[in-house]
């Protein structure tokens, strides 16, 4: 009977029996497509979605701002691939602008919240006691605090605009990632290795950036792609509520408000569309996020 | 066991404690004189005097600190006071309109488990199947859709289908009757805003009780079971559940504890007097008094429901239990 030998994780876990780990950033994109047709999926709809964003200047049709009042609430046609708005602007150009916006806002508040929940986790999991007691008991806080006041009064004492919206969207992301963070940090801080670091003197910015931070990368990046659907949805929101960023910039959210309900069974596209766009990124980051848990956590994967 | 306990509970009070100071702080630092808005609304010029009389009233003229420590003893004394913006007791406010967003949250909870248990459980028992694949999309699109425009869309199909049958469009009545006084009027206006916050609800559950039970189903005992001959019905009521069911309770726990605040966007959609929508109010005509109220109580239900699933996770766990 064969020895048996313990399933491979991270990057070893991409590669195909009998043959080496995949190396270069190339070799491993190639071997996780064909491993996770899934997370290739996923990749292909946030790259057709980010792309269009990136290239909306040259790919959109019309001028997404600009008002068209012969042409108001039309249905998809030749001339507008996915109708017209109540003003007349063209929807199919307002999506691929609205997608750089959600990528933007949604991106920078989840690389900020993951980061910054990244250092107090690791900070408040490594020095122990009376900071890791205070630190995660202000993070509850934070994070038991209604999103929406959050937001309202970030909005109100800021006033709107998209940085402002990042803000408001990252406050409540840095408690999640840190107490994701802090548990994968509690198992390192004991183990023999860090402990002989210490005893040899090594700094405790030293301990933490070559032992802990590497060892917590796993669930950290499966956190941080989570996030970036959650920044998007909840931008989303909080532009159809009207704290997120004001007309004219083109946004998911803020074209699923006031006219979207109002013309919904006149004009049904207008509120259709936009959602569609919002669920199809989500969607694929989601999806993305899955297979990178998949490979980067081995208990997932059926033996 | 009784120190965890003990501990955990005490931990309740410097939480509920922060949580009414950020509040405190936050409103004061929104800029906006409540008193301004109230006496110049009429379009009507009002004396310096009134506007200072006004303050007095309210209170808002009082050093921070003043008003800090009195709104602390308010608190412990369960005194809410008076909402600045209508004059009525806070209380009332509130009690008027938390009724509806608690059913719905309640209903969206029961919708969500009652699905996401069983489908989670069969999906992990046939994983990589079609059955698995087809869950396993639905929990990810639940997770991607926006609950505002799922609402939006639900309202559409309905109106559609009731017309394509019936010729009649219907949509859900508009004013709340509880639901002992008349249930099916009472469902028909919850039911909607239910399932789609249900949905997303239903969706993370799903994916928990699938990874809890693929986590369980590789365990030692459940092999020897097999082995013993007992057939996977029983296998799976008497030994996998319990054990796989453990972290879908935390999780259905914090879930429910983020839903009460996440009502706005939904109650906005279905056009339901909520909570929600007075948080929104509130906010915006600065009434501290009512702010801090609803604050203090979506706090309190999301501390509370972290606790009973803390404390639940903890009895039910003989490992801890019996420690």
């Amino acid at each position: 009977m064969a020895v048996l030998e313990p399933t491979p994780t991270g990057l070893a876990a991409l590669a195909d029996e009998g043959s080496l780990a995949p190396r270069g950033v190339f070799g491993v994109s190639l071997a996780f497509l064909r491993r996770q047709p899934v997370g290739a999926l996923g990749i292909f709809l946030v790259l057709l979605f980010g792309l269009a964003g990136v290239f909306a200047n040259w790919i959109a049709p019309y001028n997404p701002t600009a008002n068209d009042f012969a042409a108001m609430t039309e249905a998809p046609s030749w001339a507008h691939w996915l109708g017209t708005d109540q003003l007349g602007r063209d929807l199919l150009s307002r999506i691929l602008f609205g997608a750089r916006t959600a990528f933007v806002v949604g991106m920078t508040s989840a690389f900020v919240g993951g980061v910054s929940g990244l250092v107090l986790g690791v900070g408040s999991a490594y020095f122990g006691g009376y900071v890791d007691l205070w630190l995660q008991r202000l993070l509850d806080i934070v994070m038991s605090f209604p999103l929406i006041i959050m937001a309202l009064a970030v909005v109100s004492i800021f006033g709107t605009g998209v940085q402002n919206v990042i803000i408001a969207i990252t406050i409540p992301l840095i408690p999640r990632c840190s107490r994701v963070v802090r548990s994968s940090a509690l198992a390192i801080r004991e183990v023999p290795y860090v402990d002989a670091a210490r005893a040899l003197g090594y700094g405790h910015m030293r301990i933490i950036l070559r032992h802990m931070v590497p060892n917590v990368m796993g669930p950290f990046l499966v956190i941080i792609t989570a996030f970036v659907g959650q920044a998007i949805l909840t931008e989303a929101a909080l532009s159809y509520l009207g704290l997120g960023v004001q007309e004219p910039v083109p946004a998911w959210g803020l074209m699923l408000q006031g006219g979207a309900e109002e013309y919904a069974t006149t004009a049904p596209w207008i509120a259709i569309f936009p959602g569609l766009a919002i669920m199809l990124t989500v969607f694929g980051i989601n999806l993305f996020g899955d297979s990178l848990r998949d490979v980067l956590d081995p208990k997932l994967r059926d033996r | 066991m009784y120190r965890y306990i003990i501990n955990r509970v005490l931990l309740v009070f410097p939480t509920l404690l922060g949580a009414a100071t950020l509040v405190f702080v936050l409103m004061r630092l929104i800029p906006g004189d409540i008193c301004l808005v109230r006496l110049g609304s009429g379009g009507e010029s009002f004396t310096t005097a009134a506007l200072a009389s006004c303050h007095a009233e309210i209170g808002i003229d009082r050093p921070w600190i003043v008003q800090y420590l009195s709104y602390i003893w308010g608190l412990a004394r369960f005194d809410f006071g008076i909402s600045m913006w209508s004059g009525k007791p806070v209380v009332t406010e509130i009690a008027t309109r938390f009724p509806i967003s608690l059913e719905v949250a309640v209903m969206a909870t029961v919708i969500a488990v009652a699905i996401a248990i069983p489908l989670g459980t069969i999906s992990a028992l046939k994983q990589n199947s079609w059955i698995d694949l087809l869950v396993r999309t639905f929990s990810i699109a639940g997770l991607a859709t926006p609950a505002f425009w799922l609402g939006i869309v639900s309202i559409l199909l309905v109106l559609d289908i009731t017309q394509a049958i019936s010729g009649v469009p219907w949509m859900p009545p508009i004013d709340y009757v509880p639901l002992w006084r008349d249930p099916i009027r009472n469902l028909s206006i919850v039911m909607l805003p239910a399932i789609t916050i249900g949905y997303r609800y239903c969706a993370v559950s799903m994916r928990m009780t699938r990874s809890a039970m693929l986590e369980v189903l590789r365990e030692d005992y459940i092999r020897t079971a097999r082995a013993k001959g007992l057939i996977n019905r029983l296998i799976i009521n008497r030994h996998a559940l319990k054990n796989a069911l453990l972290p879908v309770v935390t999780v259905i726990g914090i879930e429910f504890a983020f839903l009460i605040g996440g009502l706005v966007v939904t109650e906005q959609v279905f056009n339901l007097n909520g909570i929600g929508r007075l948080m929104v109010l509130s906010v915006q005509n600065q009434d501290y008094t009512l702010t801090q109220a609803l604050v203090m109580l979506v706090v309190t239900i999301a501390v509370v429901s972290t606790l009973v699933v803390d404390l639940l996770y903890a009895w039910l766990d003989p490992r801890i239990r019996l420690a």
